[in-house]
């Protein structure tokens, strides 16, 4: 089946101040396909898509845009969307504190005699959500839908703007499974509807599922373009294309070398702070050796991290009971200063809102949880501030011209390891990886690993929270199940798949359970 | 070109607001017929504007924690008053007033750290419901009356360095060896970094360089010890002004060079990442208001004793010259950014625009109006080059706070 073109995008040309964002990129999307485009962190899929949607008006590049057979001149993103080119953003972009009629048809309202048909509105807004499949009352605020809710709305607007070309910047990076595969689903039945889409994502699984053609950029340049057969995709060839050089293993080798326990916690509970009397962690028990990995699934809000901020110094929630033992001793941790004195580091997910402050350099961040160590009498020690960043720039290899650069200037992999320098120096016992790789190119992520695994080598207990599960598989050694709350297995990473270790995180009954002590957690 | 930039260690645009410093002084000299550049009104200048830049030392750093003081003006009024009355009706030495007063100072400002660091609420609530009750405090325990101060303060609000030595140096020579100091100090200070950039294998520049930046320094300080030094016979560097510089040293060294002073830093920046890298935010909030009403505090006291007496209204409208000068310097509304040696330049910026236009003959009414288009200038200027990506140009006036 050959459909026609809808959209070309012809020698594509981008110039920032020193950087060349995007350098002759050719682009083609046939009518009523999904095409996916994938790249590294800083290959230019973003602006790309800024380009077409008219972020960056006509003129500011070159290159040809030719849609629905027409060369397009867009000055702004209002002209693309009257065009039928609309583009969702990663971030979603929509007022908490307004109901979902009022968010889809904000700057777009029917207007009846110089006021609001809120009539009209609400109609439209229900048969709008009947075709993205939600049920809720078109007047619920924004702020009260999930996210996998929030990005079906978004997509009901797009829909309200008689959308023909759908551009989703990594759709599914917030989303949990079920979420994701009903999105997926959605997508794929906007095809029959003759809507055309394009996605940008990092899920190679994703594609596969779904996607018509891959484009592969690199480095600001189209790497590759082809077509996806019927729901299969060469996974190691878009890898490929995007790093430009094979990686055989996704996940590096690594034999672990398993010490005794060193961290122990037993019997946590936690309440939620927003909802008393509702636990975040119910009588949790867990354990690590020195020199181990071990692995937390479970699905969003099923309190993984929720669990590991409480245990940070009580960082989340409010804390019921339970006990820490670090190398066999109990310790009190009231404060997140008093955990990291006492050898727990705790990396968070959200890097850019809870694990940086953009506006400090390099060399500051390195420091920063840890300014102790540099001090000489009361003051902080500049030489050695900068001995130390210099030291952990070099050894974990992060890109910077100099490190009294600002953070905000790095890539998402090398804000990540300027990060775990920052952990790193404090020299935890205990390290907590929240997501380490979210966000992160598949280079950056194989440094990532191989530091990880490095960390556990020098006799470190390792914890990882991780949504990607052949993540955990491919890294961990040994994995903890977290549904609702409940510790409901642990698994060795050896024996593990993936099939059962979503098993184990839908349903409480915890039957894969090894350890029987989980068990009276239920 | 390229020789001066090295000279001054970085590029020109680091300098922004000292080269409008410098035109502006000469500019006003030139209007006003060469009233500008004077003993007196250097001395005037000083003295006259000491109080406001200590304000805004303690301003800044609530600026740069992402909240703002408005009680700063009613605070240093009150505690003026309390020092004023301690003495006059309770009979207490000048140096128990003042003592009591900055007691007073440190009370105001923990009551204000509870409300916005226990409490949670927004500083700008905090201290406006501070500035209604310190202003009508003051005039309450004073029934609206001035009450004359104690004369030994005036040393502090107005007095001169002692003369002695001999003569043929042709200036006070209590100034002479400040503007020594001042320069030994400097070229100490440059020589050492030299030193130890060249030992860690830093990029290090070249010793001309830094010998010219030494000399550059040196004149310009030779020049403005001249102008202050060999004003009217028993004038010199004012006492207020030599407070100011010592307050300067001190929090440019808190701010950038110690715990708490990263900790305000990290907390403006982004609260949530300093609450995981093990900042207790909350004792940072409190410390930094509690610092700001001692400020206040000292403030007071300065004006009262350059004005011999404390009024009931002392202090009206400080604290927006206090912000307004932090602005000026750069810092960013939305907290993190902002330093101590820049929030003086931006201050010394509007006491020059204030002396200069009254010089001319400006009268008060559009004097204000300048002062405000100035202000949005200023900060329309620093967001303009924060768009082109650049890094705060003000922000970074001198080059001792590397980013």
């Amino acid at each position: 089946m050959e459909h026609p073109l809808i959209l070309q995008m012809q020698g594509i040309t981008k110039l920032f101040p020193g950087v060349r964002a995007l350098d002759d990129v050719n682009l083609e999307v046939r009518r009523g396909t999904i095409l996916a485009i994938c790249g590294e962190n800083g290959a230019g899929k973003s602006t790309l898509m800024k380009v077409l949607s008219g972020v960056y008006p006509h003129g500011t590049y070159e290159g040809k845009i030719i849609y629905m057979g027409n060369e397009m001149v867009f000055k702004d993103i209002k002209e693309s969307e009257s065009a039928g080119i609309v583009i969702i953003h990663q971030e979603l972009a929509m007022i908490p504190e307004l109901s979902i009629t009022e968010n889809i048809f904000l700057g777009n309202e029917i207007v009846k005699h110089g006021l609001i048909d809120w009539d009209a509105e609400r109609n439209r807004t229900v048969e709008l959500l009947e075709r993205v499949g939600l049920t809720v009352d078109p007047n619920t605020l924004i702020k009260h839908l999930g996210v996998g809710q929030q990005q079906l709305v978004e997509i009901a607007k797009a829909l309200s703007k008689n959308v023909k070309l759908l551009i989703l910047d990594e759709p599914t990076s917030a989303l949990n499974e079920d979420d994701s595969a009903n999105l997926l689903d959605l997508m794929h039945g906007l095809k029959s509807r003759d809507i055309t889409c394009i996605m940008i994502s990092h899920k190679l699984n994703e594609i596969a599922a779904i996607s018509d053609a891959v484009t592969v950029l690199r480095d600001g340049r189209t790497v590759e373009t082809y077509s996806v057969e019927a729901g299969h995709v060469d996974e190691d060839r878009i890898i490929r294309a995007m790093v430009g050089r094979s990686i055989e293993n996704r996940y590096p080798a690594h034999e672990s070398n398993l010490g005794e326990v060193i961290f122990e916690v037993s019997d946590w509970r936690v309440e939620d702070p927003n909802n008393p009397g509702r636990l975040v962690c119910k009588n949790s028990s867990f354990f690590v050796r020195a020199g181990e990995i071990v692995g937390f699934a479970g699905l969003m809000g099923a309190g993984r991290t929720e669990l590991m901020r409480s245990i940070f110094g009580r960082n989340y929630g409010i804390y019921l009971g339970g006990s820490i033992k670090v190398r066999g001793k109990e310790i009190r941790v009231t404060s997140v200063a008093s955990a990291i004195r006492q050898g727990i580091a705790y990396v968070p997910e959200d890097r850019k809102n809870l694990g940086l402050n953009l506006l400090d350099s390099i060399r500051k961040t390195t420091v920063s949880a840890n300014l102790r160590a540099i001090l000489r009498g009361r003051l902080i020690d500049l030489e050695r501030e900068f001995q130390v960043s210099e030291e952990y720039r070099r050894s974990l290899n992060v890109k910077t011209q100099s490190v009294d650069h600002s953070v905000a200037t790095l890539s998402g992999g090398n804000q990540q390891k300027v990060v775990l320098g920052k952990w790193m120096f404090t020299e935890p016992d205990v390290l907590i990886l929240d997501e380490p790789t979210r966000g992160i190119d598949v280079g950056a992520k194989y440094e990532i690993y191989r530091l990880i695994h490095e960390l556990a080598d020098q006799g470190k207990a390792v914890i990882i929270i991780s949504s990607e599960l052949p993540e955990l598989l491919g890294i961990t050694d040994r994995i903890y199940t977290i549904f609702e709350g409940n510790i409901t297995g642990e698994i060795d990473s050896q024996e593990a798949k993936q099939e059962k270790l979503m098993r184990m995180m839908t349903n409480t009954a915890g039957s894969e359970s090894k350890a029987g002590k989980d068990e009276k957690a239920l | 070109m390229k020789y001066i930039k090295k000279i001054l260690g970085g590029g020109l645009r680091d300098y922004t607001m000292v080269i409008a410093l410098v035109v502006l002084t000469i500019i006003f000299n030139i209007t006003s017929g060469g009233k500008m550049i004077t003993s007196s009104n250097f001395q005037n200048l000083i003295s006259g504007n000491a109080y406001v830049l200590v304000l805004a030392i303690g301003m800044v750093m609530v600026i740069v924690i992402g909240q703002i003081d408005l009680s700063v003006g009613s605070v240093a009024g009150f505690s003026g008053m309390v020092m004023a009355l301690a003495v006059r009706d309770l009979g207490l030495p000048w140096w128990l007033g003042v003592l009591l007063s900055l007691a007073v100072g440190a009370t105001i400002g923990a009551w204000q750290g509870f409300w916005l660091a226990k409490l949670s609420i927004p500083g700008f609530i905090t201290t406006l419901g501070g500035m209604m009750i310190f202003r009508g405090g003051v005039i309450w325990i004073s029934k609206s009356i001035s009450v004359p101060a104690p004369v030994e303060l005036k040393v502090f609000g107005a007095g001169y360095l002692p003369e002695w030595g001999p003569t043929f140096t042709g200036m006070n020579n209590s100034t002479l060896l400040l503007g020594i100091i001042a320069v030994a100090f400097f070229a100490f200070m440059q020589l050492r970094k030299y030193n130890r950039s060249a030992k860690l294998s830093e990029k290090t520049e070249e010793l001309w360089a830094v010998v010219g930046r030494i000399g550059l320094i040196g004149v310009v300080i030779g020049y403005i010890t001249w102008i202050f030094g060999t004003g009217r016979p028993g004038t010199s560097f004012p006492i207020p002004g030599l407070i100011l510089v010592v307050l300067v040293i001190i929090y440019h060294i808190i701010t950038q060079r110690t715990t708490f002073g990263r900790h305000i830093y990290a907390v403006g920046g982004n609260k949530s990442a300093a609450a995981l890298s093990g900042v207790n935010v909350q004792r940072t909030y409190f410390l930094t208001m509690l610092n700001m009403s001692m400020l206040a505090a000292l403030a007071g006291i300065m004006f009262v004793g350059r004005s011999t007496a404390a009024g009931p209204s002392d202090g009206s409208g400080w604290e927006l010259d206090a912000i307004a000068s932090v602005f000026i310097g750069g810092a960013a509304v939305s907290g993190g950014v902002g330093t101590v040696i820049a929030t003086m330049v931006g201050g010394l910026v509007m006491a020059v625009l204030n002396s200069g236009l009254m010089l001319m003959g400006v009268g008060a009414d559009r004097t204000q109006v300048i002062k405000g288009l100035v202000l949005l200038a200023a900060v329309g200027f620093d967001v303009f080059n924060k768009q082109q990506g650049r890094q705060s140009i003000i922000g970074r006036v001198f080059p001792g706070k590397r980013k």
